[in-house]
């Protein structure tokens, strides 16, 4: 009997059945694993509320967009222009803000409704080309990165973008995006309780909604879902915008907190978003997975990023870390796709 | 829409004297060119309640054309769609399905890793609750479902087991279900058996029985003559997109049907043919 018969035939060992009914555990007990490990080759440094607090501020930015990407991931697509569209959002409110002198409020709506727009675009294009949409998104990734960086320069002379806390409405703003608790070391921002939020919000929208069964559905069996009239263009077009709208959040949340924005940033981010939904259980072809599992695929992230220094080894090996996790999550999420297909006449 | 329009009629349908008066869905002169191509021309037929209309005929007759304008997802180039004696168009499957058409397809339409209660409502999700707290009724979906599968005598067992579990006939046996459960008026189906064994198959078209029984118009796409004989009430056979011949079963023998199924006429061509090559 493999693996994945045990849905079906589970029945005397509830938990057993629940446990592969749910995509997100391997990612949870991987993060354990690696938390315990961390903790001992650090001699504990790793379990101290400084290091938690580093981890956790390291996680959310990509934790967040990790959720949305999730999602987008299940429906069947990818979204390579979620990291720049954060140095996108980042500058549009840094432009609006310090050289057209408006209020924050305001640039924060127009900046939302640019990147909306954006993710707009990608969707009716993957949508009406047809194309895929590693193709489409590569596209405006290659846009934006050249847009983001020649905007700024044409609109501030710089591609650092400076001084957003003396735009009108900053406090408010900050307060919302970028309060802090605690002192540091040992400060955690509110970006992790719009992360939890986030996390939860998706999580319910996937499986108690019927946006989430369409989303499955979408990914599942793109005509199956057309068939029986499942709004998948629609569905696949509004994911690209929760993506580029998880991609704003980012940016602007960094944008108020740093008070500058550097208008290269977010090059190379795309792909951890996509290593975070896949080793939190998102199925790379769709179809399968959840919203808190590429939440944790970020975590693991926080977790390696800052317990390798703390092991004392070389930071560099922080990539070969991420290498390796992806690879082996991809094989474990291959094998079970594979053993789902084959396991057919139950 | 839902149960209630459905469980009054069970087993006893209308009579058979009332449902000839009124078709249920009627083409006039429907026909579809893709191009400079005519897939189908000048077809004129009306569907039954209560009865199970078998379209035959060769590959490429115009049989999937035929049956896809009937569901919505092709628009016809020429002729009219009537519904109840309304003229009605169809701007896509959702819209024929919230009209009671309802196709169930070779593929069936159903999605591999989800459970079969949210493939049971897919595209057609129950909710509860009001604006942003709006949701999906799982406990709903899961009992409605399950009291469907059993008026139809289907036992699937778990209904959060993962769709690919089931066997070929389980999953007929879910789609037509589903489709019924949505208040087909007209249930479409696509060669429904073509994949399976004889026991399975014999269960499904039992179940197909059981829909028309319960004054659901059945139009089956299929192309074995027992099949289609042991369950059809009349027969479309569908050749080069013409309807040729529009037959009920009191005027038919299994033999004149798979004479009829193999190409009619066009048997007889090729016999020639072959003889003279």
């Amino acid at each position: 009997m493999s693996l994945l018969q045990l849905p079906a035939f589970g029945k005397e060992r509830p938990w057993v059945r629940t446990a592969v009914l749910r995509p997100e555990l391997g990612s949870l007990v991987a993060a354990a694993l690696l938390f315990i490990f961390f903790s001992i080759a650090s001699s504990g440094a790793m379990v101290e509320i400084p290091t938690i607090a580093r981890v956790l501020d390291t996680a959310w930015p990509y934790g967040i967009i990790a959720v949305a990407v999730g999602l987008l991931m299940i429906s069947g697509e990818f979204d390579l222009s979620a990291g720049v569209m954060v140095g996108t959002a980042g500058a549009l409110l840094g432009i609006m803000a310090t050289e057209w002198g408006m209020n924050l409020w305001l640039a924060l709506v127009l900046s939302l409704g640019i990147c909306l727009a954006l993710g707009l675009w990608n969707g009716v294009l993957v949508v009406w080309t047809g194309l895929p949409s590693f193709v489409v998104t590569l596209g405006t990734f290659f846009g934006l990165r050249g847009a983001n960086v020649a905007l700024s320069k044409y609109f501030t002379g710089d591609a650092l973008i400076e001084n957003i806390d003396e735009a009108a409405g900053f406090d408010s703003l900050h307060a919302i995006v970028a309060t802090v608790f605690g002192t540091a070391p040992s400060d955690f921002r509110i970006s992790l309780l719009w992360w939890g939020g986030f996390t939860l919000i998706a999580t319910w929208i996937l499986w108690r909604t019927k946006i989430g069964n369409w989303i499955f559905a979408t990914g599942g069996d793109r005509e199956a879902a057309r068939a029986v009239g499942v709004p998948v263009n629609g569905t696949k077009i509004g994911l690209f915008m929760l993506t580029a709208g998880a991609a704003w959040f980012v940016g602007v949340s960094n944008a108020v907190r740093y008070t500058s924005v550097q208008a290269g940033q977010g090059v190379g981010a795309e792909f951890f978003y996509i290593i975070a939904a896949v080793v939190g259980g998102c199925r790379m072809a769709g179809g399968y997975g959840s919203a808190v599992g590429p939440a944790i695929g970020a975590l693991i992230w926080g977790i390696a990023f800052v317990g390798i220094p703390h092991a004392g080894w070389n930071s560099d090996w922080r990539w070969a870390f991420l290498g390796v996790l992806l690879l082996v999550s991809t094989l474990i999420n291959h094998v079970v796709g594979e053993r789902v297909r084959t396991v057919r006449s139950g | 829409m839902t149960t209630e329009q459905m469980t009054g009629q069970d087993e006893s349908a209308a009579p058979p004297s009332d449902r000839q008066d009124v078709p249920v869905m009627e083409v006039r002169g429907l026909g579809r060119q893709f191009g400079a191509v005519t897939a189908l021309q000048d077809v004129n037929v009306a569907l039954r309640a209560g009865e199970v209309t078998c379209v035959v005929g060769d590959n490429g007759a115009g049989k999937s054309v035929f049956i896809k304008m009937l569901c919505g997802l092709i628009r016809p180039s020429e002729g009219e769609i009537l519904l109840d004696g309304t003229p009605t168009e169809f701007g896509s499957p959702r819209q024929a399905r919230s009209q009671g058409i309802v196709a169930v397809y070779q593929d069936l339409a159903i999605s591999p890793l989800m459970s079969l209660w949210r493939n049971f409502f897919m595209g057609a999700e129950p909710v509860k609750g009001w604006g942003i707290f709006q949701r999906f009724d799982v406990a709903y979906a899961k009992e409605a479902m399950q009291s469907e599968l059993e008026k139809l005598g289907v036992d699937l067992g778990d209904p959060d087991r993962a769709a690919h579990t089931l066997s070929g006939g389980e999953r007929q046996g879910l789609a037509i279900a589903r489709a019924l459960y949505y208040g087909a008026r007209v249930l479409i189906l696509d060669e429904p058996t073509s994949a399976l064994g004889v026991r399975q198959s014999g269960a499904v078209l039992r179940l197909i029985r059981r829909a028309a029984q319960r004054g659901t118009a059945v139009v089956l796409v299929t192309p074995k003559p027992q099949h289609a004989f042991w369950v059809g009430d009349r027969f479309l056979v569908f050749q080069r997109g013409r309807l040729i011949e529009d037959r009920r079963s009191e005027t038919l023998t299994l033999e004149s049907l798979s004479y009829l199924m193999a190409g009619g006429g066009e048997v007889d061509e090729l016999e020639t043919a072959i003889a003279t090559a």
